[in-house]
């Protein structure tokens, strides 16, 4: 016996990714690789934000959308589809509220998958940042 | 060519194996790689081999071995 009944057939399944950082991590890559690190992971949006509050802020901050990104990769199964970690894209809105934007590959494996929306929630305690994303399908006929 | 790839392993893979005793195709993923730190092993490939990763190739079984790491340089440099 399952614990809920099946869904109806016209819902589509709820999808999740969550992946952990740590935080140290990212300061030991920018000393290494530089700009050429930073620009390789985040936008222009991301690195500006991430960098308004400091060093030890803009580690925790960076780390928490790296793994916002790995998220998405796994709710949206994209290991495999090439996406450039710049496609998925951490905007923080003026309430506060973070919220996830996709472009080019991201963007269209989500629309072929039948994703209707995404929601995004950050934490970090300690030396660790950790992202958890639900991707909703739209409703598919039954 | 796979002695500099397992160099850049030991230097920026964090693995919790010893690369030494992995076989080129052996799943560095099972061996501790982690998604961040296969963005250090990419980097430092593109800074030692003189190539950059298009964004086809940003795929988790690109780095996946040491063969599949020298498989995907050796398609970058005959380009």
């Amino acid at each position: 016996m399952t614990p809920f009944p099946p869904a109806p057939p016209e819902v589509g399944r709820l999808r999740v990714g969550v992946d952990i950082v740590e935080i140290a991590r990212i300061g030991e890559s920018i000393d290494c690789f530089g700009e050429r690190y930073l620009d390789r992971l985040f936008t222009a949006g991301e690195i500006a934000y991430a960098s308004s509050g400091g060093a030890e802020l803009r580690a925790e901050r960076l780390a928490a959308r790296f793994a916002a990104k790995e998220a998405v990769m796994k709710a949206l199964d994209l290991a495999e589809r090439g996406v450039s970690w710049k496609d998925i894209e951490v905007r923080r809105e003026s309430s506060g509220q973070c919220e996830l934007a996709l472009h080019g590959r991201a963007r269209a494996a989500a629309r072929d998958a039948g994703i209707q929306d995404l929601a995004l929630s950050l934490s970090h305690d300690g030396n660790y940042a950790i992202a958890f994303v639900v991707a909703r399908p739209r409703n598919t006929p039954g | 060519m796979t002695e500099k790839i397992r160099h850049i392993l030991k230097a920026h893979g964090r693995l919790s194996q010893d690369i030494d005793a992995l076989a080129d195709d052996a799943d560095l993923y099972q061996a501790g790689l982690t998604s961040h730190a296969s963005v250090n092993v990419m980097l430092a490939l593109e800074g030692d081999f003189d190539v950059e990763f298009p964004d086809r190739m940003l795929k988790r079984s690109v780095f996946e071995s040491v063969a599949a790491i020298r498989a995907a340089i050796e398609e970058l440099t005959s380009s």
